[in-house]
């Protein structure tokens, strides 16, 4: 999630205003809303969730209703949660760096 | 309308013993039919966790074993894919100093086998496999054992044998062989009559039925893995892994996903069909986050089972049969067949073209279960360590 | 020493919603499970906090609806034993595996109505992995569930209700729909014609989005076949081709989707034999007119046992909670349950309809390069498949995935093996039904490797 891929995707219509929600993306700083899933707080200030596994392409989730698996993302402390189904909470930590790869 | 076959050789079971029987057969010039009664290496062959593993086993499967360990890296010459084969190293762990004694104990016993096994203290092989961790009392490291891929390299086996000129015929049962003046009549699928000079019955876990029809059962019983495989995640573990003792295997495919076993699953009301079982299935995940505290924050994506045979001795049958010339079994492997089995369909090949072979097997002979009440007794294997 | 209930209801959208109601009303208690957050289902899916949006703003046309079922479902609170946020993995035995909050959980049940709903049928194309890219149903939750948009300016594309209802919510939350593209010809809305006598209100509201979209100056293109999107880190255009013209739009996101697919996976687990429909090209879970299956104990009743839509859902739950009530020797009104069954055919025929106005893009792979990844989880593409296909000479769909690993990855399938089953019966002339289906395993979804017995 460099910075030349910090085009926000998505685009907020509502709760533009509604309460800050700090979480960090490879230890910058952002902050998403209350009520954000956290695909939605990380996909409005970037243009991808994760790269794939396989060819490293960017991936940015597909079907938001927990199906197609395609939006995990790592907490810094390796846990993976699936950004789709997953509410965002204040202070989460993410990191794009692959889990158990230090 | 009845489709009518003749060859010097029919096989019944088209998994990985009965198909690399097949391509062996071929390569030495012999007309083959393999029938399977669904899909080639769709069952433990295909589904087993794809350990390729001289170290554990008992000194009278040596032999075989490493005469196996011969063929494995000829693969992409054999099957024209390498199956993901690599040798990797298979490292036994102990859990306590009894089991670290019994880890020396084989060995010593194996060493004039050749297998050159390291051994580990617990300090040792924390200091020698980063990785580890939890309770280790010490591992045995068996630097050329490795892992392939059991769902490819089962059914190349037998593409390679019908590409070598095999008649390969899947979803064909045999129904009936019977034992004539100048060898067998098979009747199989819907529609099938083959006529054959020697019959080999391959057919795993549903082979007792064949060898009973030629009067000489063996006390075959069905044992279930229990199989559990994570997303993929970045490359940490390099070997295959075990216990002393069994319970728990893992190992991690090139491309990433662990691949762990422990356990047994359980038959259906058809017991042709299997299911994983969740508590084998979630005591193997919990062994795992133990052994490797990085993967506690991955994801398990699918649990799978298979049929496998198990005998009493846990050893195979493997040889010539007792009350038939021409007719010879392989079957029975106890969950510990996927290595071995390239050098079985080798022996087989050698026991139909010249009615020998060098490679001892004496021990695996149908023979010994002669005496033994056809009431056969349901035990299980205890060897849990042998399904991998 | 695991607990056993009488009644499970799996899924709280309408069609577990109208079950539960129907099985309390005959004074059961089940227990209602379900993966999301909040009841509603997809479909009357409510935001994770209040937004300021009205019941009509998030639900157009069903509101009411909607705004009905929610209360229905509250007042229902103390009368169930309600999970949500907890995922149904598998099934054995008659137990449900459950799993919340990273514990794992056994429940016995001697009645089980599964309501386990429907994802977006989806086929492959070149760009479609590519941020930016989503389905219909991801563009509506985003919507509908988080106020967003998936992008600044959207093209929708596909086939399907949803393409023209999801485009038209969009430009009036504000967003910039730069297109929609229909891969059906225009003349097969005609059929829509045939269907109003089914369900006027539907369809002419269904049609009316359409020319809601012209009037608003959205461009709408038929016969659609895309060729491929702009861009390498994210969608920056779509090109296409509309019968023999080739297009090309400037946007920054992709909507698209074919209707739905049935979520299957537990019925499979459960061991209920399926049966293929020929409507949704796919292997269903055979039920009869209640959603009996032949399981003892265990009913279907929504988009889980065929695509039928919400209304056709609410129908079909109230119907196999009936079904259990009588099958348990309790009184259920016979009256009650045919004038459901007739509903639900009525619904089934006006679905008939809209398939054929909203048809499967057949022949899709005749323009799609065999470079395009098919399997978005394990990164196979369609020539590869292709390849194992012809090397090996399949003709059985769980044969391909063990040999070509499409399928194989966390999704299970969902999101390719109707372009599996599609490839493998073009390529080698068969029809689908007879290459099977792929069997579902457990997990059905994944789980974390740390999961933990309750209490332990």
């Amino acid at each position: 999630m460099a910075t030349h891929h910090s085009r926000p995707q998505f685009q907020r219509h509502f709760r533009r205003d509604d309460a800050h929600i700090p979480f960090t993306i490879d230890g910058t700083a952002y902050s998403g809303r209350r009520g954000d899933t956290v695909l939605v707080a990380i996909m409005s200030v970037t243009g991808q969730l994760r790269r794939s596994e396989f060819t490293s392409e960017p991936r940015a989730g597909f079907c938001l209703i927990g199906a197609c698996q395609d939006c995990f993302v790592t907490l810094a402390c390796g846990t993976r949660v699936r950004a789709c189904t997953t509410p965002l909470e204040a202070h989460m930590a993410f990191t794009t760096r692959e889990s158990g790869n230090e | 309308m009845t489709r009518r076959f003749s060859a010097d050789v029919a096989i019944i079971g088209g998994g990985l013993v009965g198909s690399s029987a097949a391509l062996a057969l071929r390569l030495a010039g012999l007309s083959v039919i393999l029938m399977d009664k669904g899909f080639c290496g769709a069952q433990a062959s295909g589904v087993n966790y794809g350990g390729v593993r001289r170290q554990g086993r008992p000194m009278g499967q040596l032999p075989l074993s490493q005469r196996a360990h011969q063929i494995w890296p000829q693969l992409n010459a054999l099957i024209g894919i390498d199956g993901e084969y690599q040798r990797s190293g298979h490292l036994k762990l102990a859990r306590t100093p009894e089991d670290f004694a019994k880890l020396e104990h084989y060995a010593e016993t194996v060493k004039s086998f050749g297998l050159d096994l390291e051994l580990y203290t617990g300090a040792m092989a924390k200091a020698r496999f980063p990785w580890l961790s939890g309770n280790i009392a010490g591992a045995s490291l068996c630097p050329d054992d490795g892992q392939a891929n059991p769902r490819l390299v089962s059914p190349a086996f037998a593409k390679a044998a019908r590409d070598a000129g095999a008649i390969v015929l899947e979803h064909t049962a045999v129904h009936a062989a019977v034992h004539t003046n100048d060898g067998f009549a098979l009747q199989a699928g819907a529609d099938c009559e083959i006529t054959c000079r020697f019959l080999i019955n391959s057919a795993g876990a549903w082979a007792n039925k064949i060898a009973a029809g030629f009067d000489e059962p063996a006390p075959l019983s069905r044992i279930y893995p229990s199989m559990v495989v994570t997303e993929p995640l970045a490359p940490r573990l390099p070997v295959s892994l075990g216990e002393e003792g069994g319970g728990f295997y893992c190992r991690q495919v090139t491309r990433g996903n662990y691949i762990m076993g422990g356990g047994r699953g359980y038959a259906l009301a058809d017991p042709d069909f299997s299911r994983p079982s969740t508590t084998a299935a979630l005591s193997v995940m919990k062994r795992a986050t133990t052994l490797f505290p990085h993967l506690a924050g991955a994801h398990v994506i699918r649990f799978w089972s298979g049929t496998e045979g198990q005998l009493p001795d846990n050893n195979p049958v493997i040889g010539p049969s007792g009350t038939t010339p021409g007719l010879f079994h392989a079957f029975g492997f106890c969950g510990a067949g996927f290595q071995v089995a390239p050098a079985v369909g080798a022996i087989l090949c050698d026991l139909v073209t010249s009615g020998e072979t060098a490679t001892p097997i004496d021990a695996f002979s149908i023979e010994r279960f002669r005496n033994m009440s056809s009431q056969h007794n349901e035990k299980k294997g205890t060897h849990n360590e042998m399904v991998e | 020493m695991n607990e056993t209930a009488s009644v499970v209801v799996v899924g709280a959208g309408p069609a577990g919603i109208c079950a539960a109601k129907a099985l309390v009303a005959a004074g059961l208690r089940p227990v209602v499970i379900d993966e999301g957050l909040r009841a509603g289902g997809q479909i009357y899916r409510r935001p994770l906090v209040d937004d300021g949006r009205s019941a009509t703003d998030l639900y157009g046309s069903e509101a009411a609806k909607a705004t009905r079922l929610h209360r229905e479902f509250d007042a229902l609170l103390p009368s169930i034993d309600y999970r949500p946020q907890t995922l149904v993995w598998n099934i054995a035995d008659n137990q449900l595996h459950l799993t919340a909050n990273g514990v794992h959980q056994r429940i016995g049940f001697q009645n089980l109505i599964l309501t386990t709903g429907a994802t977006d049928r989806v086929l492959p194309f070149p760009g479609w992995t590519l941020p930016g890219v989503y389905t219909l149903g991801a563009a509506q939750t985003a919507l509908k569930a988080q106020g967003c948009t998936i992008g600044k300016r959207v093209v929708f594309l596909g086939s399907g209700p949803l393409l023209y209802l999801v485009a038209w919510q969009y430009v009036k939350a504000g967003g910039d729909v730069a297109a929609v593209l229909d891969t059906a010809p225009f003349a097969a809305k005609l059929n829509l014609l045939s269907a109003i006598r089914f369900d006027p209100r539907l369809v002419l509201t269904g049609m009316s989005y359409a020319a809601r979209l012209v009037r608003r100056g959205v461009k709408l293109h038929y016969n659609v076949r895309p060729t491929g999107v702009d861009g390498s880190q994210h969608v920056e255009g779509l090109n296409f081709k509309s019968g023999a013209k080739t297009h090309s739009i400037a946007c920054d996101a992709v909507a698209y989707g074919f209707a739905l697919r049935a979520e299957t996976q537990l019925a499979d687990l459960a061991g209920c034999p399926f049966r293929f429909d020929d409507r949704d090209r796919t292997w269903l879970p055979a039920t009869d007119d209640a959603g009996r299956t032949s399981c003892k104990g265990i009913y279907l009743a929504g988009d889980g046992s065929g695509i039928a839509g919400a209304d056709a859902a609410e129908i079909s739950g109230e119907l196999a909670a009936l079904a259990v009530i009588q099958d348990s020797g309790m009184a259920a009104d016979p009256r009650r349950m045919s004038v459901l069954a007739g509903a639900r055919r009525r619904k089934a025929k006006l679905r008939d309809i809209l398939e054929k106005a909203f048809p499967f893009p057949q022949n899709w792979f005749d323009q799609i390069p065999g470079a395009t990844t098919l399997c978005r989880c394990e990164e196979i593409t369609v020539s590869s498949v292709i390849d194992t296909v012809h090397g090996n000479d399949l003709r059985e769909l769980n044969r391909l995935k063990a040999l070509s690993r499409a399928g194989m990855g966390r999704c299970q399938g969902r999101m390719c093996s109707a372009a599996m089953a599609e490839i493998l019966a073009s390529t080698q002339k068969l029809k689908l039904p007879e290459i099977g289906r792929l069997r579902a395993q457990a997990p059905i979804k994944p789980l974390p490797l740390s999961l933990h017995e309750a209490g332990s």
